[in-house]
């Protein structure tokens, strides 16, 4: 327990830069994903028949794969296999490839999200706009858009807690986020080895954030409550 | 004012209309009548534009929506159907905004009024169905009558010169069919041009100026109520007058 104690201020300091690698990875896919998302929603929806089926065929394989799959190839195909590392070395590098591993990967399963949003909006509602008038932008931003917004919260909750935990998979391609940061420890790094604990610790960051994006997801699903 | 003619309309080869020709007149309540499957609601969504018509024409103030199954061009259709209001069976109110903004919403960005004016005119129409102390209510708080009330309201919000209304009681229970039934009658008492579908044949006869009964797809009897309920063919159906 000393040891701990002696070793906790070296940990919490290491842990927190790792951390900060894990923010900035999930804040970067959910910028990216929401929006992308929508595009390939609306790709599975085209009535341009070639569109739909190549979007749902991508879709199927991006769903269907291991994440940790995707990272490897996306990270060592361009360079191994190509002879073109455009990912380039270092640390910057290996959080592109994350970043775009992982935009991909999230956007496809948002995309699935939406399209069932947009789907679940009753066609009375778009008769109702129509017979009022309104042309489909504003059909789609004054009637549609708020209703697919409370019916996408809970699901998009789930993927937003998911994609937390998802993150520490891009330690595969040794991104320093926090993982990386706790495992350091048992190699041996800052004249600490050999010591595991620094790596479940990281368990409490993990719990600690997802407490606080379940308050405020839970937060906006309530805000959003105030009709039925 | 408004003139269909010849319209034709199917449903994966099955004929819904076949044929039919309907004009309404200025100040003129036309009841349409007829069993259900007959073709009512396709043939009053055809004249509002919600379904396509196959062949035939239709004439809103004298423009072609549709002429020999040719439709004008988008922003025309658009433009023609403002016309007309159209009443849904299931109200198809928003249910993200309150009552206020419900009528409020397209006055404001179809129409381009002003805010202001777009609320006076909507708390003078929620006075008129009787819902004034409702505008902050949502429709999940309303009864079903209420929320018809206020989607009739919002279709009068849009000044329409024709407002249809399909089967606008069939969702709600006998109580709540009278107080829309009066709010119906009120407004062919100002002398409103309208459409009407319905089953309900006691206030077909007495609001219709005119009463048109369809069977599969054709109109088979139409004319004055008293006329048309005393024929043979429409007596068979509605049991009245026997």
């Amino acid at each position: 327990m000393e040891l701990i104690q002696q070793q906790l201020p070296i940990v919490l300091h290491s842990l927190n830069i790792g951390f900060l690698q894990t923010l900035k990875l999930f804040i970067v896919t959910l910028l990216g994903a929401m929006p992308l998302g929508l595009v390939i929603a609306f790709g599975s929806m085209s009535r341009f028949k070639p569109l739909s089926v190549f979007t749902r065929v991508i879709v199927w394989i991006v769903r269907g794969s291991p994440l940790m799959i995707q990272l490897l190839i996306i990270y060592y195909f361009p360079g191994l296999v190509l002879h073109n590392p455009i990912w380039g070395g270092g640390e910057s590098g290996r959080f592109l490839a994350a970043a775009v591993a992982f935009i991909f990967n999230y956007a496809c399963y948002f995309s699935e999200i939406y399209r069932g949003g947009i789907q679940s909006v009753p066609v009375g509602q778009i008769e109702a706009g129509y017979v009022l008038g309104m042309t489909k932008t504003q059909i789609f931003l004054r009637v549609k858009l708020l209703q697919v917004i409370k019916a996408i919260v809970p699901p998009m909750s789930n993927e937003i807690i998911t994609l937390v935990k998802d993150t520490s998979l891009a330690r595969i391609i040794a991104l320093q986020e926090i993982i990386w940061a706790g495992q350091s420890f048992m190699k041996g790094s800052q004249g600490i080895s050999g010591a595991i604990w620094p790596m479940f610790f990281t368990a409490v960051y993990y719990l600690a954030f997802n407490g606080i994006m379940t308050l405020l997801l839970g937060w906006l699903e309530k805000k959003l409550n105030y009709y039925r | 004012m408004l003139n269909a003619s010849n319209l034709m309309k199917s449903f994966d080869g099955l004929g819904v209309l076949r044929g039919i020709s309907l004009q309404v007149n200025e100040g003129e309540v036309v009841a349409i009548i007829g069993r259900s499957g007959s073709g009512k609601s396709t043939l009053l969504r055809c004249l509002n534009n919600l379904e396509k018509v196959d062949g035939g024409t239709i004439e809103i103030d004298n423009q072609a929506l549709v002429k020999n199954g040719v439709y004008c061009p988008a922003a025309m259709q658009r433009k023609l159907c403002l016309k007309m209001g159209y009443v849904f069976q299931n109200f198809n109110l928003f249910p993200h905004m309150n009552v206020l903004r419900n009528l409020t919403e397209a006055q404001c960005c179809v129409l381009g009024r002003e805010k202001d004016q777009a609320q006076k005119y909507a708390r003078e129409l929620l006075q008129k169905v009787g819902l004034a102390d409702k505008e902050k209510a949502y429709p999940y708080q309303l009864s079903g009558g209420q929320q018809q009330r206020v989607a009739i309201a919002r279709a009068l919000a849009m000044d329409p010169e024709i407002l249809c209304f399909d089967e606008p009681t069939s969702a709600l229970d006998p109580l709540l069919t009278q107080e829309v039934l009066g709010v119906i009658r009120s407004l062919s008492a100002e002398k409103r041009t309208m459409v009407v579908v319905t089953h309900e044949m006691m206030f077909a006869r007495e609001v219709a100026d005119r009463v048109v009964y369809m069977e599969d797809g054709v109109i088979v009897a139409e004319g004055r109520p008293g006329e048309v309920f005393d024929s043979d063919k429409v007596r068979s159906f509605t049991g009245l007058g026997d």
